[in-house]
């Protein structure tokens, strides 16, 4: 299923990582990838995806700790709540299975998109501010 | 580099109980806690770019337990993930030293049209 050295894959690969590693989600790029056209079911495709998110994470994750943007104190609690909701989270989808998974899945990416689109005005000010 | 604001303890609270959805998306859709970690910072008091760089110190463990989960009922093995590793290193890379250089708000319209397109194309599929 996959083949090294595809160029789409590369393509892919790249901008996943380059997405995920900003923190704008780059998971929807490769899943919709190996959804729509490597023809990867899509729990396999999330699969995948959480695999192929750690090292990127990790590789980010030092880089972003020299420059000390990562607040701990907020984040390990958030951790703990996480990890309980990934337990859920993970069973539901054994359950829900990848059709409907997949519905579920494209609702929430056109949500989502639409939501940086529409309501983004005011960080977009805040960044500038912040920036400066 | 910007500090931290004085964090109100209330949107604090609301920050680690909205982290069980955070972990509940990754869990069921392997993509997309991100997304909602970073408002959810902000509004515990990150600045923009730090809640970016923390969503990730909080989604990595969380990928680590979803994969973990993932492997264990057999929806994925390790050799479906690697080739796609590569590419994905070099990503990171180029992602991670952007965030401090770049005013992301065009590339954000430009990702927002593009998963519109593709949630569309999918739910068709």
């Amino acid at each position: 299923m996959v083949q090294i050295g595809n160029v789409y894959m590369w393509l892919a690969g790249i901008l996943s990582g380059i997405i995920g590693a900003m923190g704008i989600g780059g998971g929807g790029v490769l899943i919709i990838y190996l959804t729509l056209m490597a023809g990867v079911d899509q729990i396999t495709a999330q699969g995948i995806n959480l695999l192929f998110f750690i090292p990127c994470a990790v590789i980010a994750l030092v880089i972003h700790s020299r420059k000390k943007l990562i607040i701990w104190r907020l984040a390990l609690p958030m951790i703990l709540g996480g990890l309980v909701g990934v337990a859920i989270g993970a069973y539901s989808a054994e359950m829900i299975g990848p059709n409907m998974l997949g519905k579920i899945f494209s609702a929430f990416l056109i949500f989502i998109g639409l939501r940086e689109l529409f309501a983004r005005r005011k960080e977009d000010d805040g960044i500038k501010k912040s920036s400066r | 580099m910007v500090g931290v604001k004085i964090i109100n303890t209330q949107k604090k609270r609301f920050a680690y109980l909205g982290s069980i959805l955070v972990g509940f998306i990754n869990g069921l859709l392997g993509a997309g806690g991100g997304m909602l970690a970073v408002p959810l910072l902000k509004k515990a008091g990150a600045e923009q770019k730090q809640a970016h760089a923390t969503s990730i110190a909080l989604i990595l463990p969380l990928c680590l337990f979803s994969a973990t989960l993932y492997l264990i009922n057999g929806k994925v093995t390790f050799s479906d993930a690697v080739g796609y590793l590569p590419a994905g290193t070099v990503g990171a890379v180029i992602g991670a030293f952007l965030l401090s250089k770049i005013k992301d708000s065009w590339l954000r319209k430009i990702f927002a049209l593009f998963i519109i397109w593709s949630g569309v194309r999918m739910w068709f599929r």
